[in-house]
């Protein structure tokens, strides 16, 4: 990996900010550019949820819901776009929104390890079919994240990062309707959807952990009003989560001590998977356009 | 809701779009209930910023002309041509009207 990266946590030297995307803004004493290593941690997560949403395209349990979720991995996909957009501009040379999305491997992504998990969920280890239950569960715990993660860039010191944010924030706000309406009637509907419900919310909730532990990454992002406090997001979090889940008649799961680490680049084994699939076509043609 | 296999009932939906002065017809949808049907006619039909306002009707809350009806309902209106305000001369100060 070529990239410039992060375990240090070192935030890139101003000089990127006078690179060529912001050559015709003036200078603006508050305004900061966000590290692309942030940026990227931003952007991960939504391409690779927008992939495993795209997965049920075709394949919805009805044809409604086919589009909903084709809209939702659209609107995912068109945040990551423009976040990777605005790293390649500050990352500048060779860098461009394909090179990130097609030409890193696993260890150069940097989304949450839930959002990579395959949409059959890992309580059915062999399973091939999508669990809608798995997809809504999902979908609303990291809608609710998303709100709250968006709400705070509104305000981020990086003015693009703040555009961005206030654009994804409404998006945000109507994935999680979408999901909370359908948790709401799986958990409190049949007993088998119910069940469901309750299995996807157990196996999914210990990987919310990661969302909520800040790393040297994230601190200096906080620090600098360019990101997001995330420790500080948990309350309100679950704050949006809980009168869902409770009106679901879900129970909620016991704290966990698990911690996944795709924030840092270590996934799990699925990831690899999907990248080879989503790959595959802008590897097999790497200098094509359409 | 106890037979999984049982239909959700079909709603009509109705767009305003942002000039358009009333709710027209696009098409119809399943769901089990309004709310829903809102949201997915919204995810259904307003993809290309068709519209700025929704509306759902049951579609067994219409009561339809019977397509076999149709000889009686709308021919005999076929030769009163004289309905179409078509014989009248206007004068050139009215202009178009």
């Amino acid at each position: 990996m070529a990239r410039t990266t992060p375990s240090s946590g070192s935030i890139p030297s101003p000089a990127f900010a006078s690179g060529p995307g912001s050559a015709a803004s003036a200078p603006d004493p508050d305004s900061a550019s966000a590290p692309v290593e942030y940026l990227l941690r931003l952007a991960d997560s939504p391409l690779v949820l927008s992939h495993r949403l795209s997965e049920w395209c075709g394949h919805g349990p009805v044809l409604e819901e086919d589009l909903a979720l084709a809209n939702i991995a659209l609107d995912l996909l068109g945040q990551a776009r423009l976040l990777y957009q605005h790293a390649a501009t500050l990352e500048g040379e060779g860098a461009s929104e394909d090179r990130y999305a097609y030409f890193r491997g696993v260890s150069g992504y940097r989304n949450f390890t839930m959002l990579e998990l395959p949409n059959s969920g890992v309580a059915s280890a062999g399973a091939t079919d999508g669990d809608y239950a798995f997809t809504i569960v999902r979908n609303a715990l990291y809608s609710a994240w998303a709100i709250e993660l968006w709400q705070r860039l509104s305000d981020s010191t990086d003015p693009q990062l703040a555009a961005i944010a206030a654009k994804s924030l409404k998006e945000a706000r109507y994935h999680f309707e979408h999901a909370a309406d359908w948790l709401v009637r799986f958990g409190d509907g049949t007993e088998e959807s119910h069940r469901r419900a309750q299995r996807a919310l157990d196996a999914l909730l210990p990987y919310s952990n990661e969302w909520f532990v800040a790393d040297a990454v994230d601190r200096d992002a906080a620090a600098t009003g360019v990101g997001a406090d995330c420790e500080a997001m948990r309350e309100a979090w679950l704050a949006r989560l809980q009168p869902v889940v409770d009106e679901a008649t879900l129970r909620w799961p016991a704290e966990s001590a698990f911690l996944s680490t795709g924030k840092q680049g270590l996934h799990s084994e699925h990831l690899d998977y999907l990248l080879t699939e989503m790959q595959s076509v802008a590897r097999a043609h790497p200098e094509a356009s359409w | 809701m106890s037979d999984p296999t049982k239909e959700w009932p079909l709603w009509e939906v109705y767009i305003r779009s942002k000039q358009g002065l009333e709710h027209k017809h696009c098409g119809s949808l399943h769901a089990s209930d309004a709310q829903q049907a809102l949201r997915m006619a919204r995810d259904v039909y307003t993809r290309r910023l068709e519209g700025v306002s929704i509306w759902v009707v049951p579609s067994a809350a219409i009561t339809a002309s019977a397509p076999g009806s149709k000889d009686s309902y709308f021919e005999p209106a076929a030769d009163k041509i004289y309905r179409h305000p078509t014989f009248y001369v206007l004068p050139d100060e009215v202009g178009h009207m």
